[in-house]
């Protein structure tokens, strides 16, 4: 008999499941549900891309590519960041390319993390920061931000966490769960803080295309002084609806680039090649794709903000992604039991806050990535529900 | 207001009050220009698209390409609102085909049906100098959504 639990690594093994399992199996267990519950677009790929993709397949470019991913896609991607945000990497050696956003992620936070580091953890925020670092022997501290400040970081709140241990910051914004975003003056009284310092900044811009009313994204790497503490993490899963592509990249300072690299060099060698053809027409000529899909995110976003103030669930007006983050804590239910409730009683699907991290409970995840017919009966179902309990302010 | 229209294109049940959120205007704004757009025949008419085969009516759509010969000086508009004018006449559309002039959709209960229509009232008009009708089968999609089972959402909940 093997005694798997002695054999398993205790690190591993320690690494919390997740906390609304029990949530998930539920609802898997029910048919006819409705789920506000993804966390991708349900845009296909635009068409273009696709055929890009077809195209390289047809023409069999079906081999490894250079681990840090074609060179004409590397230089794509320099060229889309200094047009979209106006910051500037050297395709050569400050860029590569990943599988998703989630293994920059990964290298990021194992390229810097040893034991005994803290890594300051913005939440809620998505959940897979907190177990990388925990993998590598790090220590996660969580930030909370809160609904008051927008659901920002403040340099307050930064500054309260920082000690001589602090080594890495990640910076997930526009947030997902919350919607929440960083604009230029709350990133520059950031980077007030971190200047003089030697944290580093793991800055996740999935969502940089994603904002709404106006004002567009803005890295911390842009700002003086940041670029050479920053790695940008970003990718095509969002904003050119390509999750299944598995396709992202990394940029920041050669040093740190290099060694990120090597540990991709190991432990994937390259990105999915077909992936790869398909994104450079994806940074090349689908900015009006792009647009027009954040205008249909646009019109959900409104609806369903408007949606949970009229049935009397303060919803803090999102900026960023494609989440809603209303509060429910006026039901007096917990987030776990507001969902399963939910769930039970009208077969709507939102995710718990508290899977965030802690400082998401007291609200729920209602994703809008969903038709706006669909999100019409959702959102009456989820009306009708908080009418029956009856306790909203 | 070209979104209001799309919006309401696509989903005429979406209240005042849900095209007001949607669309960032306030509710008298949006009932103002719905009224605008129904006094100047912008639009026309809200109606439901039924999928009539699940009610186990089977009645049937024939898609018809007329041949005419316009009279002089007034062209094709005559003949088309003598067509427009049977009640069995859903759409009369003027076409660029080399081979036909009318696109003519006419619904009735059976093939036999149709058929009597065709052979001894569209094709019978003076100015018609021939017809050709194609029945519908089966309808997939129409006006943009699908008929038939429409596809699964195979996305999945836990990935957060």
């Amino acid at each position: 008999m093997m005694d798997y639990e002695n054999l398993l690594s205790q690190k591993v093994q320690r690494l919390k499941p997740s906390g609304i399992r029990r949530f998930f199996d539920l609802a898997a267990e029910m048919d006819d549900v409705i789920s506000l519950g993804v966390g991708e677009p349900d845009f296909k790929t635009p068409w273009l891309i696709r055929e890009a993709g077809i195209a390289s397949l047809v023409k069999s470019k079906t081999w490894y590519t250079a681990n840090a991913g074609l060179p004409e896609l590397r230089k794509a991607i320099s060229e889309y960041l200094g047009r979209r945000f106006n910051i500037h990497y050297d395709p050569q050696n400050e860029i590569f390319v990943t599988v998703g956003g989630s293994e920059a992620i990964d290298l990021c936070i194992r390229a810097m993390i040893e034991p005994g580091d803290e890594m300051l953890l913005p939440e809620p925020s998505f959940v897979a920061y907190a177990p990388i670092c925990t993998l590598t022997g790090g220590t996660v501290v969580p930030i909370e931000t809160r609904e008051e400040d927008g659901f920002r970081l403040t340099a307050e709140a930064l500054r309260s966490k920082i000690t001589d241990k602090t080594k890495l910051l990640v910076l997930p914004f526009p947030c997902n769960p919350t919607g929440g975003v960083m604009r230029r003056d709350d990133l520059e009284a950031i980077a007030e803080v971190l200047r003089g310092t030697n944290i580093t900044v793991l800055s996740d811009e999935i969502y940089a295309e994603l904002t709404y009313g106006g004002e567009t994204h803005v890295s911390i790497a842009e700002l003086d002084g940041m670029r050479e503490r920053t790695v940008v993490v970003n990718g095509f899963s969002k904003a050119y609806a390509m999750t299944g592509w598995r396709l992202g990249y990394a940029a920041g300072p050669e040093p740190v680039i290099k060694q990120m690299l090597k540990i991709h060099q190991y432990a994937i060698m390259c990105s999915p090649t077909t992936s790869q053809y398909a994104a450079i027409t994806a940074l090349t000529e689908c900015d009006d794709e792009i647009a027009s899909m954040v205008k249909q995110y646009d019109m959900r976003r409104r609806l369903v903000v408007d949606a949970f103030n009229s049935m009397g669930l303060h919803c803090f007006e999102p900026h960023g992604a494609f989440y809603v983050f209303p509060c429910i804590k006026s039901t007096g239910l917990s987030s776990n039991d507001f969902c399963e409730e939910l769930l039970k009683q009208k077969k709507v699907a939102v995710i718990p806050g508290n899977a965030f991290g802690e400082s998401g409970e007291g609200y729920v995840r209602v994703s809008y990535s969903y038709s706006l017919d669909y999100l019409v009966e959702a959102t009456k179902r989820i009306g009708e529900f908080v009418a029956s309990l009856g306790k909203t302010e | 207001m070209d979104q209001l229209l799309k919006l309401l294109e696509q989903n005429a049940k979406l209240t005042n009050t849900q095209l007001a959120a949607i669309l960032g205007k306030s509710e008298e704004e949006v009932a103002a220009a719905v009224a605008a757009f129904e006094r100047d025949r912008v639009i026309l008419g809200y109606n439901a698209l039924v999928n009539w085969e699940k009610t186990g009516n089977d009645e049937i759509t024939a898609y018809i390409e007329v041949k005419v010969q316009p009279k002089r000086d007034y062209g094709y508009e005559e003949i088309a609102a003598e067509i427009m004018r049977f009640d069995e006449v859903e759409t009369v559309w003027l076409m660029s085909s080399p081979s036909y002039d009318l696109a003519v959709m006419v619904r009735g209960k059976s093939f036999r049906d149709v058929s009597m229509f065709v052979a001894h009232r569209l094709a019978t008009l003076d100015s018609v100098t021939s017809t050709a009708t194609h029945f519908v089968l089966q309808k997939y999609k129409e006006r943009g959504t699908i008929m038939v089972d429409a596809p699964k959402d195979e996305r999945r909940m836990s990935q957060l």
